[in-house]
């Protein structure tokens, strides 16, 4: 608390900032000096929500509480600021300052700033709001103006038809997750929120969801709806489709807020909806959580792989994460229902982790990607190429992010994915003989997903920075300004920070595992040397801070005694090649041509591959082809038939338009006969 | 030590019934003849192995019967018939498959996998040997129904079904005390079957000058037609 | 007081997987050639030739960038730390645990990342399809790895090298199908990751079937020694990982005297001296893959180490 404020009313001081930004946004919108003044601010209160969402988690505050008097009557909109709230908030607010900083150097680059400044402060308004609110009105409302200010920025260019897509898209998609959400807080309020009666709306704060909870099969049903409502925010499979769309056609730094943030917003929901209000739930729902989260990783990461633009790269990986946030969750699930307190404790903590994690280093790449974007003005990594040599600072910091990203020792992917690995070992300590089989497997498949990300992050690092320029405007790229620079620096200082001291933000996740599986991890900075020891030294333990000095000494080491004791001298030479280089930088592998090899292995199963080779006989002097076209399972399999399903309905509904009034009435008639006699059966 | 003792018996009757299990799988991806053939015959080796262990520790001397028939008629005799037929019939080329070798092997771990899951909760009282053969066992009878469902080749199909049978050997000695004459008359049907079979793909070919079974039943359906 | 005595010993290990690396990548060499009935380089070759080549000048194409430059560097160091982390001579060493099976592993998986970066910052055709490869290798290897990791530590209730050794020396946990089926898998993984026949062959050029000569194509000189030392260690490492798992016997405790000790040095050397003669064997008795048959090797090392998991369940002592 500061000066009187309960640290909840700070939070809403933040966002009604925010508000202000975005209104004077509008204001300003067309003039030049609107977008610093609208970064700058947005950075500044970002950074003092950071620091409220720290108080709370490191002095571990009790939860604080506002209602105000507006929203449902008799009720009014309940805030609350708990830990879990906290730590989401410091995610969120985390990701907003790196944007916002790096938006003041970026921005200047964007064509139509009027129509990103105002929703950008409403979007990071609406974020927070969903964070703060404590009941499920207050919590749907923000939600949808959450949506609606990111569905703003996603068709900021309206004029490319694929934006329009994108954005239509997602319009559907969001809509269909809120009824869902809003099925499950009416599956969770029961059968007393439908009246309003005397309590008011009272049945609708969370509070008192948590007082009574609901019966079990209302609760499981309710973690499905959950899954599906905050799943199609977060990118879950099969309801990802809208986000590799979406995400790329916004300004960059939206993007990084809409992948690196906004998709954990949707985890929040439903951690929330979950773990918090819904009760005890069955352990069977733990394993569809795990089985969903070990297939949306390894196929978001296989269509990651096989993409050619950089942004939809990056939105494919963040489905791959996402991915990873829900086996940790599922996995808490199991652990909690079977009361392995701390097991669950690990699979939380390592799926907070992997959020906080994935919010650093996908904001880092999307900047990245920005960054490449302003500097060649292409997306298409195959117009890419060499750049390492002409943005060497940004060719740094996004090796980073692409390290993290895949999970390598010592940056900070690898330990929450470490971590998850931990939890998945502790599954034979599940009651249940089908998890114990069913978890290992989903073991095998996050193997697969960090292998596959490995691979796609070679590719894009590979093909984007290093190699040579493979068009002109990739040879005439120029380093990004300070702003930018220093947006990405700080991010990937962050990445090696979390990799190289893991135990102090395992601690600070304490108090959250604490409240959600009634367990936390042993304290982590009082353990020697500064290891990560999720259960017992005998268990498993990991020292990211000795393995990076390690690492450090042995190639400090090795590179001064050879230099010192054998050769230094350098003779710059053409490539070698075999003694074949071809001097035009098409000969290179390609981003597809890398690709190839993890697209035929895993392509014909997964995606229905088809590749057709044209190749003109000798003496032709035609060109050679080849194509090859992927099936999205998804869309394949989920949405194809389920749109032909709704234009095969609407046709035949089609014909209720042109019918006599007589029929109508008579429709009318028989309709309300029906419901009669339904209300006559069940009573 | 006595303690020490039984559990390295156990430890060597595991293994091989293990064995069993892992030539089971491996027979489901060998795509051509005379491997499969080949690790067939390995098969039986392993498995009369595993029932000589089994009458070693339970102390049952007829096992020792059902291993010496098991090591003569499917290690020996079967395989030495079957790579007569396969150079005679000139078909040691590569095995067609109605699905690929990857989600065959993953069929065959999910398999194995759902017996264990089936019989572990079932026996859990019974003694751990009886326990553990029990699951091997169903899951080799389940990997020889998925070797013939999955080969479109006759060849390959009478091998599932030998394979299919080793499994109820396993469960057999695993669940003591099971009378010889049983096991005998289950070698002899065992024996027949084959001939039938043999005589049967013999005469595949002869009409249809392949040994693919879907011509067989490209076959019927015509007849069907012309009635 | 503990501090001075651990220190040395966790030194030694460090030192002496580096320092006999060559020497075990010239017995297999040294088998190989008398298997082709050749005579063989001798048995110290390798230390010629990485002297040789650390005193040449480097040869560095024109637009090769820092990463080109550093990648060795980045990759001996990497390898180095990870075989130094696995259990040699003795368990219980000073910084054992700092790093876990699962950990090695993704350090191993580190090197990968930095050598198929390199692989691509010429822009060359064989170093973007060495890097292409190795990374559809990788993919379908670190799978079966993790599997193989997930059935040990399953049975072993730890994921701790030091710890699994010490626990498996004992004998305590028998012979089991798991442990059988992990070896396989692991001997068929340790073939994919240290690029030998049947998937890779460690002395082609010229090739389009080459994986990992492809991406080092274009060092010469000191880069290429440095390469060539992480790749003989990788080779100990797996040696080291095989033996610590598997045949942990001489492996002295965390509290041995100087006898014991001395006794585990000599029982590692032996096991990777006799491992470092099989390969060779095992590799000339059978021919290269094609490239798209490597997914049916590995996913039988994968299916295998899945069937360890499973197997594990039935296994007494769950």
């Amino acid at each position: 608390m500061v000066g009187g404020m309960s640290d909840v009313a700070i939070g809403l001081v933040c966002i009604a900032g925010f508000f202000g930004i975005g209104l004077s946004g509008a204001v300003l919108g067309r003039l030049r000096i609107a977008t610093p003044i609208v970064y700058g601010a947005s950075f500044v209160v970002a950074l003092a929500a950071v620091a409220l969402a720290l108080g709370v988690l490191l002095g571990e505050a009790p939860p604080s509480m506002v209602v105000l008097p507006i929203g449902l009557p008799g009720t009014g909109a309940h805030f609350r600021l708990d830990t879990l709230s906290a730590f989401f908030v410091l995610v969120v607010d985390l990701g907003a300052a790196a944007a916002s900083f790096y938006g003041i150097g970026y921005g200047r680059h964007e064509p139509e700033p009027a129509r990103v400044l105002p929703f950008y402060g409403a979007f990071l308004a609406g974020m927070n709001l969903v964070l703060l609110a404590a009941d499920a009105f207050t919590f749907l409302l923000s939600w949808e103006f959450m949506s609606l200010a990111s569905w703003a920025l996603v068709v900021v260019h309206h004029r490319e038809s694929a934006s329009i897509r994108a954005g239509l898209l997602y319009l559907l998609m969001a809509s269909f997750g809120t009824l869902c959400l809003l099925l499950a807080f009416g599956l969770l309020a029961g059968p007393g929120a439908a009246i309003g009666g005397t309590a008011g709306f009272d049945h609708l704060t969370f509070a008192h969801m948590r007082a009574s909870p609901p019966a079990e099969i209302f609760a499981a049903l309710a973690t499905v709806l959950a899954l599906l409502g905050a799943g199609s925010k977060a990118g879950l499979m099969p309801l990802h489709v809208w986000l590799p769309l979406a995400h790329p056609a916004a300004p960059s730094h939206v993007s990084a807020l809409l992948s690196g943030v906004m998709t954990k917003v949707g985890v929040y929901a439903f951690v929330r909806i979950v773990f918090d209000v819904a009760g005890n739930i069955d352990p069977w729902s733990g394993l569809v959580v795990v089985i969903a989260g070990g297939t949306t990783a390894v196929m978001g990461v296989l269509y990651a792989v096989m993409q050619r633009d950089l942004k939809r790269l990056l939105a494919y990986s963040t489905v791959e994460n996402v991915g990873i946030v829900f086996i940790g969750l599922g996995l808490a699930l199991a652990f909690r229902a079977a009361g392995q307190g701390p097991a669950a404790a690990l699979a939380l903590a390592a799926a907070f982790l992997h959020v906080l994690n994935h919010s650093l280093f996908k904001g880092l790449l999307f900047f990245g990607a920005g960054a490449v974007l302003t500097a060649t003005g292409e997306r298409d990594t195959e117009k890419l190429g060499g750049l390492v040599h002409t943005m060497p600072h940004t060719a740094v910091v996004v090796l980073i992010g692409c390290m993290s990203i895949a999970a390598l020792p010592p940056l900070n992917g690898f330990v929450s994915e470490w971590l998850t690995f931990q939890a998945i070992l502790m599954s034979p300590q599940l009651p249940q003989w089908g998890l114990k089989f069913a978890v290992p497997v989903v073991g095998a498949l996050l193997a697969l997903a960090a292998a596959l990300a490995g691979a796609c992050f070679v590719k894009a690092y590979g093909i984007v920075f290093l190699g040579r320029p493979r068009t002109p405007a990739a040879a005439g790229a120029h380093e990004v300004d300070g702003f930018s620079l220093a947006a990405m620096t700080a991010l990937a200082t962050l990445c090696v920070l979390i990799g190289i001291l893991p135990g102090v933000v395992i601690d600070m996740l304490a108090p959250l595992t604490r409240d959600l599986a009634g367990s936390a991890l042993p304290a982590q900075v009082e353990v020697p040397w500064l290891s990560v020891v999720p259960i017992a030294q005998s268990r498993s333990s990991y020292n990211g801070l000795v393995v990076f000095a390690f690492l450090f000494c042995a190639a400090l080491m090795a590179a001064l005694a050879v230099h010192r004791l054998a050769s230094k001298t350098t003779r710059k030479s053409p490539p070698w090649d075999c003694g074949y280089p071809l001097p035009s930088p098409r000969t290179q592998y390609s981003s597809a041509s890398f690709a190839m090899p993890i697209r035929r292995v895993f392509g014909s199963v997964v995606f229905g591959l088809t590749e057709r080779v044209d190749m003109p006989r000798p003496g032709d002097t035609r060109a050679g082809h080849f194509r090859y076209r992927l099936r999205d399972p998804a869309w394949r399999f989920a949405y194809g038939p389920l749109a032909r399903f709704v234009v095969r309905g609407a046709q035949h509904l089609n014909r209720l338009q042109f019918l006599t009034i007589r029929r109508y009435l008579a429709l009318v008639f028989a309709a309300l006969v029906v419901l009669m006699l339904v209300v006559a059966a069940w009573r | 030590m006595a303690a020490g003792t039984s559990t390295f018996l156990f430890d060597i009757a595991h293994l091989l019934a293990g064995g069993v299990l892992v030539l089971s799988l491996m027979l489901l991806v060998q795509d051509r003849l005379t491997a499969v053939i080949n690790v067939f015959a390995l098969q039986a080796v392993v498995l009369a192995l595993s029932v000589g262990w089994q009458s070693l520790v339970q102390g049952a001397p007829h096992l020792l019967v059902t291993a010496l028939i098991t090591l003569l008629a499917k290690a020996l005799i079967i395989p030495t018939a079957l790579h007569r037929i396969v150079r005679k019939l000139d078909v040691h080329r590569e095995i067609e498959r109605v699905i690929g070798g990857g989600p065959t092997m993953l069929a065959g771990l999910g398999l194995v996998a759902l017996s264990i899951l089936v019989v572990h909760p079932v026996v859990e009282t019974a003694d751990p040997v009886a326990r553990e053969d029990f699951a091997f066992a169903l899951a080799v009878v389940l990997l020889g129904l998925l070797m013939m469902i999955t080969r479109r080749n006759a060849v390959s199909q009478v091998v599932g079904f030998m394979s299919l049978e080793n499994g109820l050997i396993l469960a057999a000695t695993g669940a003591k005390g099971m009378p010889l004459v049983v096991e005998v008359s289950v070698a002899f049907s065992v024996l027949i079957a084959f001939i039938v079979f043999g005589v049967f793909v013999f005469r595949i070919r002869e009409r249809f000058d392949t040994v693919d079974v879907n011509v067989l039943e490209r076959f019927r359906g015509e007849q069907r037609e012309h009635l | 007081m503990a501090l001075i005595l651990d220190l040395p010993l966790q030194l030694l290990q460090i030192v002496l997987v580096v320092a006999i690396a060559p020497l075990m990548m010239g017995v297999t060499r040294k088998v190989r050639a008398r298997l082709l009935r050749r005579v063989g380089p001798p048995l110290l070759q390798p230390y010629h030739d990485l002297w040789k080549l650390m005193h040449k000048e480097a040869v560095v194409a024109d637009n090769a960038s820092w990463v080109y430059r550093r990648a060795p560097y980045a990759l001996f160091a990497i390898t180095w730390v990870a075989a130094g982390l696995v259990p040699t001579y003795a368990t219980g060493l000073l910084f054992s645990w700092s790093a876990d099976l699962i950990a090695v592993v993704a350090l191993l998986g580190t090197g990968r990342f930095v050598l198929a970066l390199a692989g691509m910052d010429i822009g060359t055709a064989f170093g973007g399809i060495g890097s292409s490869r190795e990374m559809m290798i990788a993919s379908l290897a670190e799978p079966a790895m993790l599997m193989i990791s997930f059935a040990v530590a399953l049975i072993a209730g730890t994921t701790q090298l030091s710890a699994i050794a010490a626990l498996f020396s004992t004998g305590e946990v028998g012979v089991r199908v798991s442990l059988g089926l992990a070896l396989l898998a692991l001997i068929m993984v340790g073939i994919a990751e240290n690029a030998r026949i049947p998937i890779d062959n460690p002395s082609t050029h010229l090739e389009l079937t080459m994986v990992h000569e492809a991406m080092i194509l274009e060092y010469s000189g000191r880069h290429l020694a440095m390469i060539e030392l992480a790749a003989q260690v990788k080779l100990v490492l797996y040696f080291s990982l095989i033996a610590c798992l598997f045949v942990p016997f001489g492996i002295a405790g965390s509290d041995a005297g100087p006898l014991h000790l001395a006794l585990g040095i000599l029982a590692w050397l032996a096991k990777l001296t006799l491992f470092a003669v099989l390969l060779p064997i095992a590799e000339t008795s059978v021919a290269k893959m094609r490239v798209f048959r490597y997914p049916a090797f590995l996913g039988s090392a994968f299916a295998a180490a899945a069937l360890a998991v499973f197997l594990r369940f039935v296994s007494r002592g769950f």
